[in-house]
């Protein structure tokens, strides 16, 4: 149980830089996770953390100690793989125990850990299996087994929910997010499903060119994006630009928009971000902000009713309501939108 | 299209001839296998039946002599025990030509796999195979040019250390070996190759970060992961190796008198087929018995 520090670290990739003065810290028994697109550098964080790459520049640390120069099999990492990576010529057991060995625990004492590591994963019994037997879940969760026997400094995922179908999906974020808990391991976690983000970390950074664009919890992260791309990459969003006029944003058909979030000075030009499911159709008692818009599609999901829209200027928007009362709008209606100026975020383009 | 191809058959209706009933099962079978076992009966099957009905002949059947049914060929080993010692040092040539290949072989796999990626990796195999296009009789005599006294090897020292004596190993059995495991390296690198280059790399990423050093992984990992294709490779070695006659021959000199020798001059120098014949079908046999225990061995320890 130690945390981890990145400092200044840099990667390039012959022309191209994967990675961009990165620095940031990931406290002792935090849950993180690295969020981002393909070629946000995300994995290249991940597994420079692992050891598998070596830094450009900058410095790793686990715990007190500089890593940046041990070699992966010195740095007491668990690390979780898309592709589980089981040895399939051994025994689950023998998986299991194979991190035990390297550090000298053999015989009854290996024994003992495996029994424990293998009833925490609820696959006590499984030992004398070989991995082709098992399913997928149950393979990933011999590798997350596997992963904390060694009682590692730090447990490092890439995406190892990945290629698990949905339901088996849920069920392993939920185990995963126990035995996290349970075992108080400084975790790292790269995905680029951002629900699974959201649900399972303490902390979500958002990686966008090489860079981390954003990092906090998930709710700040969520409701206060500070940048247009986190705002988009994190769920959906409206944007709405506009000119900066007295403490409001004039947009470019006139409307004036109001926003709590702090705004540049007089006339300056501004982007502002409103989650789909904070506009609502207007009532007499609504809010400050409204625009009117056409219906150009309905999507009908049950809980959940998304309309895609349009402003009398060609604006998209999108809306999603919840399906409380049944009844449904037509595509071509003319419908007013209103959202309070708590919701508009002002973020950097 | 598919239409018309409808609408034609509508109007042929049941009674077009060209309409078959399905065969019988068991005629496409037959009919699907008989080139392979037909291949397999010309090539393979007769050859080492005509070389069966040799090796119980007394005499070559070409000659004047009159031919009779007889065990007595293989008595040979009995009659003449010197054979013994010839087959053991065959063996043994086997033995040791298959071990430095399989160590050669295995490593350079490793290292294809490994250390390279995309245009070099294919780079590296076309020169692995490059050999294989050239005559093997080629491949064996340019040895004696490096090996032999004032060879190429010899000069080389010479030029380091003028003053030191020959280094030449021609016609010692270390050459012989030499010779084999060059000419049929290939094969391992090939086979461990094709076994190594499926391992996915996490695996190896997994054993690292759960603290294996690089031995580890080759021993722990690599080496049982890649056992078919070590295994296959050694299969492709050791037979040809153990019935080899050239290498020997040509580099082997005097102390190149393996079973392949003894065997092939039953057929050329000595006219005594059905001699050569048992030789053979007793080699075949000691083979396969070899072969035998070991995959017993071998599905013992999978099992286990």
């Amino acid at each position: 149980m130690t945390n981890v520090k990145v400092k200044s670290v840099a990667k390039t990739y012959g022309p191209i830089p994967v990675l961009t003065d990165i620095s940031t810290e990931f406290p002792e028994g935090s849950f993180t996770s690295l969020l981002g697109p393909s070629g946000s550098g995300k994995t290249t964080l991940l597994r420079i953390i692992a050891g598998f790459i070596k830094p450009d520049e900058g410095v790793i640390m686990i715990g007190n100690n500089d890593v940046t120069n041990v070699p992966v099999w010195g740095r007491n990492i668990g690390m979780m793989f898309q592709s589980y990576a089981l040895f399939p010529h051994m025994t689950i057991a023998q998986n299991v125990a194979f991190g035990l060995e390297r550090r000298g625990i053999k015989g009854e004492a290996a024994h003992k850990e495996v029994d424990r590591a293998l009833e925490m994963v609820r696959l006590w019994g499984f030992g004398d299996r070989t991995p082709k037997q098992l399913s997928g879940g149950q393979q990933q969760r011999v590798a997350l087994a596997r992963a904390i026997v060694i009682k590692p400094s730090v447990l490092l995922l890439d995406e190892p929910l990945s290629a698990l179908d949905r339901r088996l999906r849920q069920e392993m974020q939920v185990e995963l997010l126990r035995i996290q808990r349970e075992s108080g391991l400084t975790t790292i976690f790269v995905t680029h499903d951002q629900e699974e983000a959201l649900t399972l970390s303490d902390k979500v950074a958002i990686l966008d060119r090489g860079r981390i664009v954003q990092i906090g919890d998930p709710e700040t992260v969520y409701e206060k994006p500070l940048t247009r791309f986190a705002a988009e990459f994190l769920g959906d969003s409206n944007f709405l630009s506009g000119k900066v006029e007295n403490g409001a944003v004039r947009l470019s058909n006139g409307t004036v928009v109001r926003s709590d979030s702090a705004l540049p000075g007089n006339g300056a030009d501004v982007t502002l971000a409103i989650r789909p499911e904070k506009m609502s159709l207007a009532t007499a008692d609504s809010q400050p902000n409204r625009l009117s818009a056409r219906i150009t599609t309905v999507i009908y999901a049950g809980p959940v009713l998304s309309y895609i829209l349009e402003t009398p200027d060609g604006l998209p928007l999108k809306l999603f309501a919840q399906n409380r009362d049944g009844r449904v709008l037509r595509e071509g209606e003319t419908v007013s939108l209103s959202w309070s100026p708590e919701h508009t975020i002002a973020v950097a383009n | 299209m598919q239409n018309d191809q409808l609408a034609l058959a509508q109007t042929r209706g049941s009674v077009d001839p060209r309409v078959k009933r399905p065969l019988p099962a068991w005629v496409s079978t037959t009919a699907l296998l008989l080139p392979t076992y037909g291949w397999l009966t010309l090539a393979v099957f007769l050859p080492l039946l005509t070389m069966l009905g040799f090796s119980f002949m007394s005499a070559t059947p070409m000659g004047k002599t009159p031919v009779e049914f007889t065990l007595k060929q293989y008595r040979a080993f009995i009659d003449q025990p010197y054979l013994l010692r010839i087959g053991f040092n065959s063996l043994m040539m086997g033995f040791w030509t298959t071990l430095f290949c399989a160590i050669l072989g295995f490593l350079a796999a490793v290292a294809l796999v490994r250390a390279t990626v995309g245009k070099a990796r294919e780079a590296l195999l076309v020169l692995i195979l490059l050999p294989f296009w050239t005559n093997g009789l080629v491949r064996v005599f340019s040895w004696t040019m490096v090996l032999r006294e004032n060879g190429f090897l010899d000069n080389i020292l010479h030029m380091v250390a003028p003053d030191a004596g020959s280094i030449s190993i021609l016609y010692t059995r270390y050459a012989v070996v030499l010779g084999l495991v060059h000419g049929y390296l290939p094969y391992m690198i090939l086979t461990c190759y094709i076994a190594l280059v499926t391992i996915d790399d996490a695996i190896i990423e997994a054993a690292a970060s759960l603290g294996a050093r690089w031995w580890t992984i080759l021993y722990k990992i690599l080496i049982p992961m890649a056992a078919p294709g070590l295994i296959s490779g050694a299969v492709l070695i050791f037979i040809p190796v153990i019935g080899s006659f050239m290498e020997p021959r040509i580099l082997g000199g005097r102390v190149g008198v393996t079973m392949g020798t003894v065997i092939e001059d039953q057929f050329t120098q000595a006219f005594n087929w059905p001699l050569g014949a048992s030789l053979s079908f007793t080699l075949l046999a000691v083979v396969l018995a070899i072969f035998a225990t070991f995959s017993g061995v071998l599905r013992g320890r999978t099992a286990g």
